[in-house]
């Protein structure tokens, strides 16, 4: 979690506006689905623990712009640009055409180049594998996710993935300091140039041509489907693990499911203009509004998000609240084997904070 | 409704062997030692492809042969060159033959040492087309766009082939496996056909899942699932999960089957580079590959033989390669097997 300093270091940040107070503001997206109810959890905890920042609730719902497409609310751009720090909920994206995915424009709007999970496996809560501790590193602006499809002819569809050396090297430079600030000691890239030979090729290159910058990092490189396979088995052998948009989505939720699942996993997209905290998980239409969703992962994503502003005390505070109640093991949610709510699951670690 | 080539010369088959790299050749030399041993009615053609070679006179050369053959085994063929005029000759194999379809059994072993037991599904993946299409172009200098291509007639083919494996097969139902929140027109074509095709088989339930929750699911509850159905990429990565999760890479194996003609490997497509030579491979992928290859062929009795001693061998005997945590070497699990071939006395 100490990661998250690091983070600064890449946002050209021209300081995150302070108020009068001494409280800053930060952008809130409730989202969808358990959205809401997770996010007014976090801010429960928040306001127990008086953290010294003030929300600013922003709604991403899309709106028809004056280029008759539809899209993020200018006011929510705004938010985020003026803060230069956000945290958010899941959002969904309806399924079919027509529709651009809203967290994809997110990450366009701001530049979120990286997209940072560090996965762990938590003390007092037992799960498949307990000696999990890597950190994907995904780039988050292009490969799969670039958008362009088209249908050929009839019946014909193709799928663009655009790989460009720039945003590789960017990624892969992260990585790298990534790995150096938090005493890491390797980094593999996995890719599948033995098939997207140009493709995967560039971002291999350009990986290993960053790696000969850090001589102090072990760099390695491994196929998607070794990862795949051999993450499975055995964890431990990897560390830091860096690659493009797909492999890294799949790979982190992976991950996730092998420290128990999608309610604990804190995620941070470092950007250009700012950075955006956010929970792994989607927004659970299953159980939304019922009470039932596991606040943890966005709760530590707020956290990565005090460290990121240098509010470490509180963050630790939180970050120890919220431990001690998972492993207290009194009030868990579903996801986590339990029959707490996700209202006492926050009023157990509110009480831990008084 | 895959063609099975006839016999030839007194019920003998020939079949083309591509050992590949790493432990290729030496899993080969295990599966001929067997065969021979059981008097198996195959005549194996061994083509070895250099992987360092700049052209692709053996490739285009054993893919003739499993034209003629009608049949192949393979181990994964490495491609050195980093050039990105030389394909991958695993998939130039697989598009040149026509095998659209991949199909990976991943049946747990009692007793072998893995994260889950009692998994017990199937992933049938797209074989030739999606991700692997391999048309790439550099458009600016530094800017490099790759093609992934989803037809709806290869979708469709697809689907039926999963629809009908699950019903001939005794199987419930089929999650389709997709991205099709993100790659709304391909996966969607992927998704779609898939859901059209259910339609003719109300039997059999389907639903989906995108591909990164199912890797999450995989993980935590791999049970839930029956058959998946899977684009080209999806199948790779989902098939690699299921294997870590249930023994590694060297236990299970992978058919891959056209209209014409049908292929068999182990089913992670590893080379094993780094445990080549040692003798501490596990023969089991190789030697189920094998073995299916013998169902195919309709050497049934002989199929049955050989993977009942390799039960034997793994379950009750527990000869375990270091890859599932025991002290054998890849010949001590052959000799095992060879014994309990040699105690059934069967009259071939
Ligand atoms: N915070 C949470 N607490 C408890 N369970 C969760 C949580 N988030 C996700 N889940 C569970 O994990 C599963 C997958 O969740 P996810 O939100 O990714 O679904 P999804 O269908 O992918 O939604 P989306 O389209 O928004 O990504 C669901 O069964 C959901 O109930
Ligand atoms: N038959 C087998 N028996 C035991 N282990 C195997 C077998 N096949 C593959 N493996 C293991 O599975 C993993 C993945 O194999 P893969 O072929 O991708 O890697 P490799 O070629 O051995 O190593 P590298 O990628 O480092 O060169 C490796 O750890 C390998 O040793
Ligand atoms: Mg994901
Ligand atoms: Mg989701």
């Amino acid at each position: 979690m100490q990661a998250t300093r690091f983070l600064k270091k890449f946002v050209t940040s021209t300081n995150t506006r302070s108020l009068a107070s001494g409280t800053r503001k930060v952008t809130l997206i409730p989202g969808d689905g358990i959205g809401p109810e997770i996010a007014a959890a976090v801010q429960k905890i928040f306001a127990t623990a008086n953290v010294p920042i003030e929300w600013e609730s922003v709604d991403v719902t899309p709106v028809r712009n004056p280029d008759g497409r539809f899209g993020i609310p200018q006011a929510a751009i705004d938010s985020v640009n003026r803060n230069q720090i956000g945290l958010k909920s899941p959002l969904m994206t309806p399924i079919g055409k027509g529709h651009r995915s809203l967290n994809l424009q997110l990450r366009k709007e701001f530049n979120l180049y990286a997209n940072v999970r560090p996965c762990r496996s938590l003390e007092g809560y037992k799960t498949l594998y307990d000696d999990v501790d890597v950190v994907t590193i995904r780039e988050n602006t292009e490969g799969e996710y670039s958008g362009i499809e088209h249908e050929i002819v009839d019946g014909v569809v193709q799928s663009i993935k655009l790989i460009t050396e720039e945003a590789s090297k960017r990624v892969a430079e992260f990585a790298f300091q990534y790995a150096k600030d938090n005493q890491r000691s390797k980094v593999t890239v996995v890719h599948k140039a033995n098939i997207m030979r140009m493709s995967d090729g560039l971002f291999l290159r350009c990986c290993r041509e960053t790696a000969d910058k850090y001589p102090e990092i072990k760099f390695e490189e491994k196929y998607l489907d070794t990862v795949c396979l051999n993450m499975v088995q055995d964890p431990r052998q990897y560390d830091v693990l860096v690659m493009p948009n797909l492999y890294g989505d799949i790979l982190s939720d992976m991950c996730a499911g092998l420290v128990g699942g999608l309610g604990l996993t804190p995620s941070g997209n470092i950007g250009l203009n700012g950075a955006l905290f956010e929970a792994v998980h989607g927004t659970a239409p299953d159980i939304a509004g019922k009470d039932l969703a596991n606040p943890t992962a966005l709760l530590l994503s707020a956290v990565m998000m005090l460290r990121y502003m240098d509010l470490n005390q509180h963050a630790d505070k939180i970050q120890q609240a919220c431990f001690a109640t998972i492993k207290e093991a009194k009030y868990l949610t579903g996801d986590l084997g339990g029959k707490a709510k996700c209202s006492e699951f926050t009023n157990s670690i509110c009480e831990k904070l008084n | 409704i895959v063609y099975v080539p006839k016999a030839q010369y007194g019920g003998r088959h020939t079949v083309t062997m591509l050992p590949g790299g790493g432990i290729g050749s030496e899993l080969m030399n295990y599966v001929r030692e067997i065969f021979r041993y059981c008097g198996v009615p195959v005549d194996f053609e061994i083509i070895d492809i250099d992987p360092n070679s700049e052209t692709n006179d053996d490739l285009e050369y054993a893919i003739t042969s499993i034209k003629r053959n009608g049949v192949g085994i393979k181990g994964n063929i490495e491609t050195k060159s980093e050039q990105t005029g030389i394909i991958s000759r695993n998939v130039a194999i697989r598009n040149e033959l026509d095998l659209f379809v991949s199909v990976v059994n991943c049946k747990s072993y009692p007793g072998v040492r893995s994260h889950h037991q009692n998994v017990d599904l199937v992933v049938i993946r797209q074989n030739t087309e999606g991700e692997y299409a391999m048309l790439e172009h550099e458009s600016v200098k530094g800017v490099v766009e790759s093609m992934k291509i989803i037809t709806e007639e290869a979708s469709e083919r697809l689907s039926r082939y999963a629809f009908e494996f699950a019903r001939r097969n005794g199987r419930k139902k089929v999650t389709t496996i997709h991205k099709a929140n993100i790659m709304k027109l391909s996966d969607g074509c992927f998704l779609e056909t898939s859901r059209k095709v259910a339609k003719d088989y109300p039997d059999i339930k389907h639903n989906d899942m995108i591909i990164d929750n199912t890797c999450m699911q995989l993980v935590s509850n791999p049970q839930q699932f029956d058959v998946l159905l899977t684009t080209n990429l999806y199948g790779s990565i989902t098939s690699n999960v299921i294997c870590g999760l249930i023994g590694g890479a060297g236990l299970l194996s992978g058919r891959n089957y056209g209209d014409h003609y049908a292929v068999f490997e182990p089913g992670t497509r590893n080379t094993g580079s780094t445990i080549a030579g040692k003798n501490i491979a596990n023969p089991f992928a190789m030697l189920n590959a094998a073995v299916d290859m013998l169902n195919h062929l309709g050497h049934t009795q002989h199929a049955n033989a050989i993977a009942d001693a390799m039960y034997e061998t793994i379950v009750t005997d527990k000869i375990h390669t270091a890859d599932l945590g025991g002290t054998a070497s890849s010949t001590d699990c052959i000799q095992n097997i060879l014994k309990h071939l040699d105690g059934k006395n069967i009259s071939w």
